[in-house]
């Protein structure tokens, strides 16, 4: 029964990868591709990373799964927020689509 | 028009995912090794997308950006690896590979800060 809700977790995450890679490669703009990308790539990791714990139970692998995860929510966003900061300072502008920049008025 | 043409790309790539995932297997008794060899195809698929982001990005922080996917996709594929070989290192390999990528990206991004393109 375990595995069975495993595989479910584990396709769930391959769903959340696909559709996160897609938009990497579909969406206009830096900003909005980080945007798409670093979650829903990163909920998909965290979902395969738990399919692989009910797989392995409480042993070495399946805490070690466990720790990744915990891993992996604390340090996405904080690279995603530095790459965006960094791409804006770098003067990448924004797409032609978009209607505020909060941020360039707050530099002046 | 333009939902329906969505619509139309959304169901294609549900379909496409479906086949690739639950296509009729041959051996009903591995079924789950048989499922998790087929799911790698999927994730092939996404980092093929990630490649694709890297080698033509208009700028350096595209570039950057799918860095960082590549890396946290690499702790994906090493914790699927590990369920039908199993080995219990490729998680060692997949956490190893996630924090270096972390701190790559942290590196990149400060050396693109101090870069302008007005100067």
């Amino acid at each position: 029964m375990n595995e069975i809700i495993g595989l479910f977790f584990i396709t769930v995450g391959l769903f959340f990868d696909f559709f996160g890679c897609l938009g990497l490669v579909r969406l206009p703009d830096v900003y909005n591709r980080l945007q798409a990308s670093t979650k829903s790539v990163t909920l998909g990791t965290c979902s395969i990373l738990f399919g692989l714990f009910l797989f392995k139970g409480f042993t070495a692998a399946g805490i070690k799964a466990l720790l990744g995860i915990l891993f992996l929510i604390l340090t996405a966003p904080v690279a995603a927020h530095a790459l965006s900061r960094s791409a804006h300072k770098m003067g990448v502008g924004l797409c032609k689509e978009s209607v505020c920049d909060e941020y360039a008025k707050e530099k002046k | 028009m333009k939902r329906l043409r969505w619509l139309i790309g959304l169901l294609a790539i549900i379909i496409i995912l479906g086949m690739v995932i639950y296509y009729p297997f041959e051996s009903l008794l591995e079924w789950q090794s048989e499922f998790l060899k087929r799911s790698f195809s999927v994730l092939f698929l996404c980092a093929v997308f990630c490649l694709w982001r890297i080698f033509r990005g208009p700028t350096a922080a595209d570039r950057a950006v799918a860095i960082d996917i590549l890396g946290i996709l690499i702790l994906g594929f090493c914790a699927i690896l590990g369920i039908p070989t199993g080995r219990d290192w490729y998680i060692d390999i997949g956490i190893a590979w996630a924090l270096q990528s972390f701190i790559s990206t942290l590196a990149l991004a400060k050396y693109m800060e101090g870069r302008n393109f007005d100067e």
